[in-house]
């Protein structure tokens, strides 16, 4: 390797980092492997490098560690992932090296794992529309392919089965080649077991490639997993052609990886002990996420985070949400009624839907549909919240069909199987049922062209 | 001409790199660092060294690689070939680079130099000239008359003027003598730093006409001014920025993408070739510039874009235009500086930002303004700012400091965007100072009655608001009916006013007059409502009725006199 030398000299350890003389030999973000008394090696990676010494976060911890009786030793280069197709079917821990017992995999290219940045003159606008088989995403929250999409939610709830269910049902598409990258991010061993078994079950597994990093795994390992992971993602996508949906659980342990690095190099905190580039750092990991023309392949992201304290202005979802097009925000309110996706619409949002639905995407009366149902929906949360204050006799005659509409939305139209997969005409041929629980007079969103063409339809087959 | 000042890499933290032996250097000096010559900018001098800003990423830099200092302060190139680009942060334009990503160390020049111009010259030589006077104009587009003029800092007799003819930017058009020959090309270089000079400031009396009715009618902005449009992540502001981008009434828009999504600038890419200019009818595209500093790009030069960015509005408007810069998001600017600020181990002052903010943020809003040029022209800037809080705290430094220095702001508020009112902008706690000296023009251009119709209809939402408290408690069945019957009215307004998609084909751009239209069926269909009531109808009754129902739909159909006569006259018949 060119450039590499060895040297022993450090300096002082503390937490995940360590200062080390370098008389100049080490660029910044160039790894460094060390090696201890008793023949382990670690990676490590500078943040800060001048004439004499470098500091270096040390991936796998500092535990062990003492200034004298290690040798370092200079890489030369940034992190690196080895990519080739023979990635598909594998599983790596959370710096990209193989954990499945199997050996090394043939590598085409060596990539940075912070990717290259994407000129946003040759993206290609994600307009596909991707049928998930869940009601309430293919109807109201519409993912197109390339569209970066987290999942919101808390401790308890079901966002696992929900982002299994997506995976399973969205990838089903005849003839097109597929692939699903899964990044776990310091969650539990089951959380990873289970994804495994689902994309087993389903026969994706083959065409997956999962990075994990477990609870037990060393914290600062976690800055690297979701970029290895994605560095893994954009190979296959951009140079292989497939449509790839990135799985990455759980963001909230990246945050907390990011934060504790950046205290221990005591920065500026900006909120809440989160460091002040926590935004531009989650943008160019969400950012990596799109379609590139002249290129056939895609790249979808469905992050997962949970809410600390189900606190959607928390830094970590709040930023995420700025940088993401759209999210979709769990509800334990849904959940403990039964309602399974249990999904907040109204602060859910997707916002790329506009230009994947409509005439020739979905059905020309999707748009509109959806409107109306937000609209209709809010209204409703209104007349719910008055009817708990002053019990229903308080409310107007004509509000009470919102309830009945509330209730029909929740349990009919959202409301669905784990295992169910709706087709998008089954979709919206529901929403017209519960919609029909309002009076015409309140489908302000309502053209009378759809009404002739879609309601009479819908009307006939309930008879 | 100034030396070249060299030195060499000591320390690299982040995209900040501390130089050495760099004597002579110059704060805001432009640099170059390292063996891949990565654009950088000098933040700060102390004795022989020099801490530079990196505008590129710095992975694999290493201390003692070389640093070069250019000789200039960060600059712009003012030539006809401007609009209808997409630059990065420094002018860089992201339209001839092959492959996918941008690679590090990437030059170009700004606008393609081996393009003939047809010249057409407006002055004779013999006469005396100054900064700012317009020696001739090249046709940049269809909708763009470019005048090429004697830069700012020069004047003296005109020796040479060039035939009307093809010519490329960096022929020599002209000639003034003063003292020493100066040749005059079509190109001009400027600090992004320095406001472009102006003979004097106007008070402003013309609205930027956006077609977006929340704001023309209730919350204006005026030719020349500047706004802010603050809101948490998801309500609206991208989507009202793309909209004004796209109906304003302005000469020239530059849109300033400041560490926002990829996506967004491709949907301006995708949607401004295909949208007409409501005045002009030609593509948008042959008015607009792009400046995309995406999230994903370093943060050093997204801090630059935004004076990129007013810098070329600047420009057009020293052409006797109206210019208006749109930038989304400044907080992510401000949050540029707090990086930089950091790195440079600064003492911060509230939440890491560097105690500067505010007056940064002040001299950002005051390169607005209404002028007259130095060539006797009049020509605005108006600049509106997206502010992204975090948590969806108005309370925060960003947010704070820049509703001082606006003269208008249009809240947006999360409530009305999880109930999908869009655009959200809250009509009880924004504000606008442009409403008083523009409603001369209203009366004017559009009706007389407009202004007592604006506030009639703000004094229903008022009312409404206080109602509601009363709602929220105890339920509407406690209301008498002529009170039922003003929510009803607000209910209205809400519907068939203020709620304006952007993703329909007529409801995403109403004309003044259509707006007066539409206000005018709303506050008569409640008067006629409010007589239906004394002889005994029920608010009930009022609100199943069909035309209640086709007066809030009347923004997808009406759009223009013939329309509003015919639904007009079914109200006055209710
Ligand atoms: N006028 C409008 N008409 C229809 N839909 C709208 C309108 N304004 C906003 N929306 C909807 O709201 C979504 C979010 O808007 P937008 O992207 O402008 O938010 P934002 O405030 O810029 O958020 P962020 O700060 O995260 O960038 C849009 O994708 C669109 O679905
Ligand atoms: N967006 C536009 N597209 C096409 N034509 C426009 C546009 N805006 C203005 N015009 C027209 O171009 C002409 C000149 O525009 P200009 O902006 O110089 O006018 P002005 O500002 O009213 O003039 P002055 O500089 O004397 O105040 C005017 O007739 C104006 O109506
Ligand atoms: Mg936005
Ligand atoms: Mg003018």
């Amino acid at each position: 390797m060119s450039g590499s030398i060895t040297f022993s000299s450090v300096q002082s350890i503390k937490g995940s980092l360590m200062v080390i003389r370098t008389n100049g030999k080490l660029g910044y973000e160039e790894l460094v492997e060390i090696e201890l008394e008793n023949g382990e090696k670690r990676l490590g990676r500078s943040l800060q490098v001048s004439e004499d010494i470098a500091v270096v976060e040390v991936f796998e911890g500092t535990q062990g560690l003492s200034p004298r009786g290690v040798k370092v030793r200079f890489l030369g280069r940034p992190l690196e992932l080895s990519v080739s197709n023979e990635l598909l079917g594998r599983i790596f821990d959370g710096l990209g090296r193989p954990i499945d017992g199997m050996p090394e995999p043939v590598g085409v290219e060596e990539l940075d794992i912070n990717g290259k940045i994407l000129n946003p003159y040759k993206r290609e606008y994600p307009d596909e529309f991707i049928q998930t088989g869940v009601s309430v995403i293919d109807g109201m929250l519409s993912m197109v392919r390339g569209q970066k999409l987290p999942i919101f939610s808390g401790s308890g709830l079901p966002h696992d089965m929900l982002a299994a269910q997506i995976a399973r049902q969205a990838t089903i598409a005849k003839g097109e080649e597929f692939a699903v990258v899964f990044a776990a991010i310091g969650v539990p061993a089951d959380t990873a077991m289970f994804f495994r078994k689902e994309l087993e079950e389903s026969g994706a597994l083959k065409r997956s490639v999962l990075f994990l990093n477990l609870a037990e795994d060393p914290a600062v390992e976690r800055i690297v997993t979701p970029r290895v992971a994605l560095t893994a993602a954009e190979y296959l996508a951009f140079e292989e052609g497939f449509h790839v949906l990135a799985i990455l659980t759980d963001m909230t342990n990246y945050g907390e990886a990011l934060r504790e690095i950046s205290m221990m190099r005591e920065e500026v905190p900006s909120r809440r002990g989160y460091p002040g580039y926590l935004y531009t750092d989650l943008a160019t990991i969400f950012e990596r996420s799109g379609r590139i023309t002249g290129r056939k392949g895609s790249l979808t992201q469905l992050p997962i985070l949970s809410m600390p304290a189900d606190d959607i202005t928390h830094p970590i979802p709040d930023l995420t949400a700025y940088i993401t097009e759209g999210q979709i925000v769990l509800s334990k309110d849904l959940y403990h009624k039964g309602i399974y996706p249990p999904v907040n619409v109204l602060m859910s949002l997707s916002r790329l839907m506009k230009d994947g639905v409509g005439e020739g995407k979905t059905r020309a009366d999707h748009k509109e549909l959806s409107d109306q149902l937000y609209n209709s929906y809010s209204k409703a949360m209104d007349v719910r919240s008055l009817a708990e204050i002053v019990g229903e006799e308080g409310i107007p005659e004509s509000s009470k069909k919102y309830l009945q509409f509330a209730d029909a939305f929740e349990s009919k139209f959202m409301k669905q199987d784990p295992y169910e997969n709706r087709d998008i005409d089954t979709t919206l041929n529901l929403a017209w049922d519960v919609l029909s629980i309002l009076p015409e007079s309140e489908w302000t969103n309502i053209s009378e062209k759809s009404k002739k063409v879609y309601l009479s339809v819908v009307q006939k087959r309930n008879i | 001409m100034k030396l070249k000042v060299k030195g060499k890499i000591t320390e690299v933290k982040g995209t900040v790199v501390k130089a050495s032996n760099v004597s002579g250097i110059q704060m805001n000096e432009m640099v170059r660092v390292g063996e891949l010559g990565l654009v950088g900018e000098v933040v700060r001098v102390e004795g022989d060294n020099a801490y530079v800003q990196v505008y590129e990423f710095t992975t694999g830099l290493r201390p003692g690689e070389p640093v070069e200092g250019l000789g200039s302060p960060l600059s712009v190139t003012l030539a006809p070939g401007i609009v209808g680009n997409i630059y990065d942060g420094l002018q860089r334009p992201l339209s001839n680079i092959e492959g996918y990503s941008i690679s590090r160390g990437y030059t170009a020049e700004a606008v393609d130099v081996n393009k003939s111009w047809h010249f057409v010259p407006v002055i004779k030589p013999g006469t005396k000239v100054e900064g700012g006077e317009k020696i001739g104009y090249v046709e940049e587009t269809e909708l763009i008359r470019h005048f090429i003029m004697i830069p700012p800092n020069v004047k003296g007799n005109l020796t040479y003027v060039a035939p009307e003819g093809e010519y490329k930017v960096s022929d020599s058009i002209a000639e003034v003598q003063n003292g020493e020959k100066v040749s005059i090309s079509m190109i001009q270089k400027w600090p992004v730093r320095v406001p472009r000079p102006i003979k004097r400031r106007l008070v402003a009396t013309e609205p930027l006409i956006t077609g977006q009715r929340i704001i023309d009618a209730f919350f204006p902005l005026a030719k020349g001014g500047s706004a802010a449009v603050p809101g948490g992540f998801g309500t609206g502001k991208t989507v009202l920025l793309h909209q004004m981008a796209s109906w304003a009434n302005s000469r020239v828009v530059v849109y300033v993408g400041c560490g926002e999504r990829g996506n967004e600038m491709v949907e301006l890419l995708k949607t401004f070739p295909k949208l007409n200019d409501p005045i002009s009818g030609k593509p948008i595209m042959q008015k607009s510039i792009m400046i995309a500093n995406t999230s994903n790009m370093p943060v050093a030069a997204r801090e630059a874009s935004i004076y990129v960015g007013i810098t070329l509005a600047e420009y057009y408007r020293d052409m006797g235009y109206d210019s208006l810069m749109l930038a989304d998001s400044t907080s992510r600017w401000a949050e540029a500086l707090r990086e930089i600020s950091g790195r440079l181990e600064e003492i911060p002052a509230e939440e890491g930002y560097p105690s500067y903010l505010a007056s940064r943020i002040a001299s950002f809003y005051e390169r607005a303004g209404y002028v007259e040029t130095l060539s006797g022209d009049f020509g605005s800037v108006s600049i509106i700012g997206a502010v992204s809080p975090p948590g969806g705290d108005f309370t925060e430094p960003v947010t704070t400091h820049t509703l001082r220095y606006v003269k208008a702001f249009w809240l947006l508020d999360p409530n009305l965007a999880y109930s999908r009112h869009y655009p959200a902008v809250n009509w009880i706690s924004s504000y606008s100072s442009y409403v008083e000296p523009l409603s001369d023009w209203w009366s004017l251009n559009v009706s007389t009655e407009f202004e007592t119709l604006r506030r009639q209809a703000l004094d229903i939402l008022f009312k409404e608001e206080s109602l509601r408290n009363i709602v929220r408690l105890l339920g509407p069945e406690v209301l008498p009916e002529d009170e039922k019957l003003l929510l009803e009215a607000a209910n209205m307004l809400r519907e068939g006013f203020l709620k304006q998609s952007a993703y329909h084909e007529v409801d995403r751009y109403t004309p003044p007059a259509v707006q007066y239209y539409l206000l005018k069926l709303i506050l008569t269909f409640y008067e006629r409502a409010k007589e239906k009531l004394k002889g005994g109808t029920t608010v009930e009754e009022i609100r199943s009725s069909p035309l209640y129902l086709e007066v809030i739909r009347a923004r997808f159909n009406v759009k223009g006199k013939e329309e509003f006569d015919a639904l007009m006259k079914k109200v006055m018949e209710f």
